[in-house]
This record gives structure tokens, sequence and C-alpha cells, in this order.
């Protein structure tokens, strides 16, 4: 084609790029603060550093009593030398979260993806969805702890009421997004509704379940750790009552130390299934 | 090449008339609109915005039930997407989560039918995309995206390739690029193609006859031979007889948006 040359090029309009990715933003999943060089982990570094240090030396400084504020380093002494007896109340709002999560995320899931095709069944519903996801679960537990007693069920089921309604409406938010192009494109191939929904509404709906996943599990463990504060004689919520009541200021701050870890890492746990499974959308 | 009289009939609408119910009253899309496109034939139509251009194609697929009238595929009328009917929709309507490879096969994952890939590999490297099937959408520029689009739909083999703007999005140069790419694809695997489009040029570049809808109700107000030979040069472009088409095409889509000025564009429909 020799008369390529003398085509003048018109302006560009390349709607075509990034038309897929308008609808929702995923930057709370997968672009997270990403580390970029040497120079900005250093940074890092020497503010955490400066933050920890600081802390440390204010505390001495001012000869900040133990039971009012411990220094980093005491608090740090006593999550190795405490940790043998915290391990299994550990344990026990793990098992409460997972099994609370568990079944609110399958419910909420499962609603989710019945109720957003049936718009109808949905305005009926959404009110009261509204009403689950505003209300603290947590009001619920001295109710549960007398209908259910003082083991793991009153806890795994506000667990389950905490975490259930935050991943439906997330999830429903996702499977609320109709792309009529891609349907029309499965209907084009003899698709059935549910190859539609397996095949193009679900995976366009899974960057919103994972952040519903995500908040839900978050929801999940400020909710199980305040039910153990409520009543029980086990969990890491109940080691904080009983670690203030006796004063051990560095075993408490020792236990919001793993419950700040354990929140770190369900967040970059979603994060990562996100990076790895919606990363299309970033 | 142009024996366009010659063809057996492919695809037939036979007096379609689509009516869409909406909240502020019944919206005629196409009123009584005949159209025969022959085996092979490449067939543009253009037409003002809104004529009902998409709702015929649409239409011809299957996807949408016409009101009245009906659309003849081999003379057998169409009832429902035809797996002899392949679809480029706007844009390239690539399914973002799945890679070249895996949207590809899409249509042979929902049909349950193992992936014919020597002919998919063929197809690829036709439209210059062998080496990119590990990519994803998001990775590839708008014009290969489109490629891709196009061996999606060739990759069931189909007899009938209904384009519907698909290359509105793209700038003018990849768009004369994906043309002679289609003519190609066409020289190739001859194919029934119903091209809808916006650009006049590139109809009269792709097309064996470029036919005019009228604006809304839908129409045919006017059809037009493109006589020249294949495989069609740029150069082609430049001669006095394609600008002389160009015009005839555009006077008539400005004069008939001109009478449609006067006429009432919705109508209450009884039937």
């Amino acid at each position: 084609m020799s008369g390529t040359d003398a085509i003048p090029e018109f302006p560009k309009r390349s709607a075509a790029d990034g038309a897929d990715v308008s609808l929702t933003n995923m930057s709370a999943l997968t672009s997270g603060p990403g580390v970029r060089s040497l120079w900005e982990v250093a940074a890092i570094a020497a503010v955490a550093v400066l933050i920890i240090g600081g802390a440390e030396f204010l505390l001495r400084f001012f000869q900040v009593p133990h039971y009012v504020l411990p220094p980093p380093s005491t608090i740090f002494m006593a999550l190795i030398t405490e940790f043998p007896h915290i391990a299994p109340h550990l344990g026990h709002t793990l098992v409460e979260l997972l099994a609370g999560f568990a079944i609110g995320a399958s419910i909420g899931l499962v609603m989710a993806a019945v109720i957003t095709q049936v718009p109808f069944l949905e305005k009926i519903i959404a009110p009261y969805i509204l009403l689950l996801v505003t209300t603290p679960m947590l009001a619920l537990v001295p109710l549960l702890i007398l209908r259910l007693g003082f083991g793991y069920e009153p806890r795994i089921v506000a667990v389950a009421l905490a975490a259930g309604p935050m991943v439906m409406i997330n999830a429903a938010t996702g499977f609320r997004r109709v792309d009529s192009a891609k349907i029309a494109l499965a209907r084009s191939y003899g698709a059935s509704t549910l190859q539609i929904f397996w095949k193009i509404r679900a995976p366009m709906a899974l960057p919103m379940i994972l952040v519903g996943l995500m908040i839900g599990a978050i929801f999940g463990l400020l909710t199980a750790v305040g039910a153990e504060m409520v009543g029980g004689g086990f969990g890491l919520g109940n080691r904080l009552t009983t670690y203030s009541s006796m004063i051990q200021m560095p075993q408490f701050f020792a236990v919001v130390l793993i419950l700040s870890i354990l929140g770190i890492l369900i967040y970059m746990l979603f994060f990562l299934i996100g990076k790895k499974w919606a990363s299309w959308e970033a | 090449m142009n024996a366009v009289d010659a063809k057996p009939v492919k695809l037939a609408v036979r007096s379609a008339t689509k009516v869409y119910r909406t909240a502020s009253g019944d919206l005629l899309a196409l009123d009584r609109c005949n159209l025969e496109i022959g085996r092979n034939e490449i067939v543009s139509v253009v037409g003002p915005s809104g004529c009902g251009k998409t709702t015929l194609l649409w239409s011809m697929s299957g996807l949408h039930s016409l009101t009245q009238g009906e659309i003849l595929l081999d003379g057998q009328a169409l009832t429902g997407p035809h797996p002899d009917i392949g679809l480029v929709f706007q844009e390239a309507n690539l399914l973002p989560w799945r890679d070249l490879d895996a949207n590809i096969r899409f249509p042979f994952e929902i049909k349950g039918q193992t992936p014919d890939n020597e002919w998919i590999d063929h197809l690829l490297h036709r439209v210059g995309l062998g080496g990119f099937g590990g990519k994803y959408p998001r990775e590839l520029s708008g014009g290969m995206q489109q490629r891709a689009s196009i061996v999606r739909a060739l990759s069931l083999k189909p007899s009938v390739l209904l384009m519907d703007e698909p290359f509105g999005a793209l700038d003018s140069f990849t768009r004369e690029e994906m043309n002679r790419l289609v003519e190609e694809i066409w020289l190739d695997t001859p194919t029934t193609i119903v091209f809808i489009t916006h650009s006049i040029e590139e109809a009269i570049f792709l097309s064996d006859r470029v036919v005019v809808l009228s604006p809304r109700p839908g129409r045919v107000q006017a059809e037009y031979e493109v006589p020249f030979p294949r495989p069609r040069s740029l150069e082609i472009m430049a001669t006095k007889e394609v600008f002389d088409l160009t015009n005839a095409i555009k006077r008539e889509i400005v004069g008939s948006r001109k009478r449609a000025g006067e006429t009432v564009r919705e109508v209450q429909h009884a039937s």
C-alpha cells in the first residue's frame, strides 16, 4: 500500500481505551501504596524509627507511668513474654471470625446475586439491608448471649450479622453493573441465563465482591472483639478487658498490637487476591 | 467481483418494523424497512444519527425481535441468535478479565465446543496479533482490541458478519488500516458483511453497495452501487468518482434530514 505515507494523521479520539474501567474504582484494593525505590524504603523506615523511637524517648523522658501508656519497647517485650498466654485467645477469636464470616459472607453473596436479578424485590428489601448495615451488631450481643450462652455461638452470630450485610451491599453494587454489550455478546452465542451469570455478571462483580469481603472481614473482626468484651471468658476482647482491669497495660497494648496486625493481614489478603483476580479493573 | 445481481440472497429484511415502548410514548425506530443482501456481498448502511441503523443490525443478528416483519437467513426466518451470524460490536467489547486467547475462545466456551485452534492461530496471525494471546485487553491499543474482536467473531466461521460501527472509536489512520484488513480477510474468506458506519468514506471503501437509511423511522431511502475493483487501494479514495459518490450520498443524507424536520418523529403506534 504505497499510499500510506500520504495519509494525514487526524486528531485521535480513542474512546475505546479504558472504556471498561470507569464504573467503579478498585483503588482501595489494587492501587495501594506500592514501594517504588530504595529511597522510598529508606524514607518509610526512617519515619517508622522516628515515630517509635520518638514515642519511646518522650514516654521515658517525661516518665509517663506504665498504666497510662507504656513505651513501645515494653509493649514489644510484653508481646513476646505473654504471647504463649495470649495465643489460645487469638485462636478463639480467629475461630469466631472465620466461622461468622463464612456464614455471613455466603448468605450476603447469595442474597446479593438473587435480589439484583429481581429489581422489584431489591426495592422492597433495600431499606432493611440499609438498617442491617448501619445498626452496630454489637448492640445485639447482650441479647444473643442471653439466648445462646457464653460460648462461641453468640459471637459467631454477631460476626455473621456484621459481615453479611457489608458483603451484600458491596456485592450487590457489583452485580448491578449491567454491561448490555457484554451480555449481548454472550447472548449472540446462545448463552443461557446461568452462563451469562457465571461468565459475565459474576466476573464483572468480582472487584466489588472483593471490596465487600474485605470490609465484611474487618467489620467481623471488630464485632468479634467487641462481643468478647461484653461477655464470656475467652478471646482477645476478653483479654483486653481482663488486662485493663488489672492495669496490665503492656499486655493490654500487646493485644491491641495483635489486633492491628490481624486487621492489616486481612487487608493484605484481599489486596493480594484483588491484585491477582481483579487487576483488570485497576 | 461486483456482480451483485447474480448473487443469491443471503440475508433479507422483509418489512421490518420496530417499535420501542418508552416512558414518553412509543418510538417507531424502523418502519417497513426492506433490504436484501447477496451472498458474500459487503453492504454498508449509513444514515443520520438515531435513524435505526443499529436497531436494524441488531434485528438482523437475532438479538432484537422485530415488532413486525421478518429477517430471512438463507430463506429461513430468523428467530434468535444464529451460529452462522457473527457480530462485531461498537468498540471492541472484549471481556477485560480475560486475556486475548480466553476472549477469542469465549464463543466456544459458551457453546461447549472444542476451539478450532489452528483456525484461530491463522486468524490471529492474519490480523497481526500472533503472539499476543496472553495479553489483556487493557494492554492493547484500541485498534488491536478491535482486531481481536474480529478474530473472535470469525472464530466460529460464520457466513454472515454484522459489524456495528466497529471502528467509530478509532483514529482515522487506524480506521483505514482496519478497513483494508476487513477487505483482505474478505478476499481470503468471502463472507456476507453488513457494516454500519457514520463514515461515508469508510462505507465506500469497503462496500459493494451503500444503503442510505432515512431519519427515524428508518427505511431504505437510497442505494448506491460501488463499482470499484478489489483490492481497493487508498488512492482510489482520491479519485473524482469517489468524490462524486461521496457528495451524492452526503446530499441524500442532508436532504433527508431537512425533510424529516417537518415530520413528527415520535408516533403513537396502535398495533
